[in-house]
């Protein structure tokens, strides 16, 4: 193309360079430490099984990519869990989100020799694969929370629970209502694509069925995120002008939930949340608005992982239980958290 | 090789460089069918939400929270409906959006109160957009590879200052303006920087030689070259518009969601597109109205609203919003060329 045109004008230049300049008063903008705060890693409050040093294990970690806060603090929770010990080597992967990605990261692993492996699949189902194969290799694998397709993929898994977490929401909610006939109440879902929300809802429902004067009238999906708790609770408020309790699935969207909620000005209502956030707590400490309590889904699980692969390596039980083995299965509770034991869990809330 | 000879054309008069110029009559009046089509779909979806939900639907509250939902990608639509006419395609629209508003909400920023957070957004909309003019108007690049490649890097670099962390503002000014106290005349303030950026845009693109040009690029790039029109310069411009609207939107969003996060604008991109679509904006270029992608965001909006109102869930809403996309535009088809 015989398109003569200089490549810059002066005022192009002038223009660039003033933009560039103002990108660099921008770059200092992005920093998020506060001028005085460490972040105090969670899960650290909690004894370990065994506190005493042993045999030396190297203990390879893979997770997703940390695009989300409840993700972010599992990757904390399980750096710091092995930095309290002087007998953990721990070797973390970059996380990644992409299926083929994270099977050649644990591959490494495997590769490496690491002694126990602890894996957050970005997706169970697919990266059965995979652990099967570190567990043929004589690697014991911990299963975090996002379950592999068949128990002979890992050693032990340790995860939340979904419908547990609907159950005892519903009947935090149902005992708050106790007494009140016609009694309407909403949920907020998360993303509808995940067989977790699926799980959630179904032990929500099942909870209420055990009160007869609660009905369930709305439930909107939003995305897990701020933007979408705000846009769908927005939507959830104007079409029920008198509900009495609403259950949001998480907390960041919930941060977008409470933003509507205040918009539209309503305070008549109690709501629980789920997992188990920073900001959440510190709303059910104040208690001056309509957050009254949250169920958790305890990022805490990555600790606890490490631990269990510490046990594993030095061939060793869990305090407490009388078995020599740890246990195949560990299905973590999600308790309740509201004003009275909020305190104890401030330290878990993740950002 | 001979270059293709085309009438050279004064870009001060209100023809475009088409092959039949006596077609802009044409033009214009098709664009108001299409426009009363586009009310017509709007006119039907109220009388279902007027149907199903009366209570609930029409009312003042409801009217103001379906303006208000649409601000933030109405505003982003009016900036991808200037790069459409223009025959580009801005993807980085929803990316651009996430890091304008998490870089306007880290701690540092807040420090700077309204303005730090005003200032960033609109600054780094604008940075994005000129990186993505730079490249397609200057590096030859194709707008669809670019922008491609700006949703990839913005979205990184937004969870990268993020950390995947939600960045609550606790600037009570910027707050205060999406509570119900900052309304003027029952508008909410979102919704007027929503109607200023659209008659700005209405403005620009039918009563300015920017416009004009905009249109001349889009319907005929060599055309319009060799009626003396700088192209690339033009482009470079409609990119940073682009932007530049982003950054508004991602402020918008800050205020509505009181928060940043580098999952913002999730699918910005595609909703935008489509808005501009089924408002009759031509993707090859050289066509499009203002008033039809907001109409198009309106629509969208409302639908949500309906659905919403009338508990249906997610899955039934996204088939109905495929199949109400398809409706419109063949609505739209038929009643343009029946005229």
């Amino acid at each position: 193309m015989p398109e003569h045109m200089p490549f810059a004008s002066r005022r192009g230049l002038l223009f660039g360079a003033a933009a560039v300049s103002a990108g660099a008063v921008l770059t200092a903008c992005t920093s998020n430490e506060p001028s005085d705060s460490k972040d105090e890693p969670a899960g650290n409050n909690q004894p370990a099984a065994d506190d005493k040093p042993g045999k030396q294990v190297t203990i390879g970690f893979a997770g997703p990519q940390a695009d989300h806060g409840w993700l972010n603090a599992i990757n904390d929770n399980a750096k710091s869990r092995a930095e309290k010990y002087s007998d953990v080597t721990l070797e973390i992967t970059e996380g990644s989100n992409d299926t083929a990605q994270q099977i050649g990261q644990i591959e490494t692993l495997i590769n490496k020799k690491v002694d126990v492996l602890v894996v957050l699949p970005a997706d169970g189902k697919a990266l059965t694969q995979v652990g099967l194969k570190a567990m043929r290799a004589g690697i014991p694998v911990v299963n975090l929370d996002r379950i592999f397709n068949t128990p002979q993929a890992y050693r032990c898994w340790i995860g939340g629970d979904n419908y547990g977490m609907g159950l005892n929401a519903g009947h935090y909610i149902g005992e708050k209502l106790k007494g009140k006939s016609g009694a309407r109440v909403i949920e907020l879902a998360g993303l509808d694509n995940l067989e977790l929300t699926k799980q959630r809802t179904q032990g929500f429902d099942d909870a209420l069925k055990n009160y007869p004067n609660i009905k369930k009238v709305a439930r909107q999906a939003a995305e897990f995120t701020v933007e979408s708790g705000q846009a769908k609770m927005a939507q959830l408020l104007q079409a029920q002008s008198k509900f009495d309790a609403l259950w949001n699935h998480d907390d960041d969207q919930g941060v977008g939930a409470l933003r509507a909620i205040e918009q539209a000005g309503r305070d008549d209502f109690l709501m629980v949340g789920g997992a188990g956030a920073l900001s959440a707590f510190q709303a059910i400490k104040q208690d001056d608005g309509v957050l009254k309590a949250t169920v958790l889904y305890p990022p805490t699980m990555a600790a606890s992982a490490i631990d269990l692969a510490r046990a594993l390596g030095q061939s060793k039980g869990i305090g407490g239980l009388a078995e020599f083995e740890i246990p195949s299965s560990l299905t973590l509770y999600s308790a309740v958290v509201d004003k009275t034991n909020v305190d104890q869990y401030m330290s878990t809330g993740f950002k | 090789m001979t270059q293709p000879v085309s009438p050279p054309l004064d870009s001060s008069t209100d023809k475009v460089p088409e092959a039949r110029p006596p077609a802009w009559r044409g033009l214009l009046f098709r664009a108001d069918v299409r426009t009363l089509s586009l009310l017509g779909v709007l006119a039907v979806l109220i009388l279902i939400g007027g149907v199903t939900k009366p209570d609930e639907f029409l009312d003042t509250r409801n009217l103001q929270l379906v303006l208000t939902q649409a601000s933030v990608i109405g505003v982003v639509t009016v900036g991808m409906t200037f790069v459409i006419v223009s025959g580009g395609i801005d993807l980085s629209v929803g990316a651009i959006v996430a890091l304008a508003s998490v870089w306007a909400t880290t701690v540092a920023t807040q420090e700077y109160g309204f303005a730090g957070i005003l200032f960033t957004a609109v600054i780094v909309g604008v940075g994005c957009g000129l990186v993505n003019g730079v490249l397609i108007a200057y590096g030859a690049m194709v707008p669809f590879i670019a922008t491609l490649a700006m949703l990839a890097s913005a979205r990184g670099l937004a969870l990268q200052i993020t950390d995947g962390k939600t960045q609550i503002v606790t600037v009570p000014s910027v707050l205060d303006l999406g509570e119900r106290d900052a309304y003027v005349l029952g508008i909410p303030p979102l919704v007027m920087v929503f109607a200023v950026v659209t008659v700005i845009g209405w403005l620009v693109l039918n009563r300015t030689t920017f416009g004009r040009r905009t249109v001349a690029v889009g319907g005929n790039p060599e055309a319009a070259r060799l009626a003396g029109i700088d192209v690339r310069r033009q482009r470079l411009y409609l990119y940073l518009l682009s932007g530049l609207c982003c950054g508004i939107a991602a402020f918008l969003l800050i205020v509505l969601a009181g928060s940043g996060q580098n999952t913002n604008g999730n699918l910005y991109e595609l909703d935008a597109i489509a808005a501009a679509i089924i408002g009759g904006t031509l993707l090859t270029g050289g066509r499009g109205t203002i008033v039809g992608s907001v109409l198009g965001v309106l629509i969208f909006t409302t639908i949500t609203n309906i659905f919403a109102l009338n508990n249906l869930q997610s899955d039934v809403q996204q088939i109905a919003k495929g199949a109400i996309i398809v409706a419109a535009v063949l609505v739209q088809r038929r009643t343009a060329s029946t005229t």
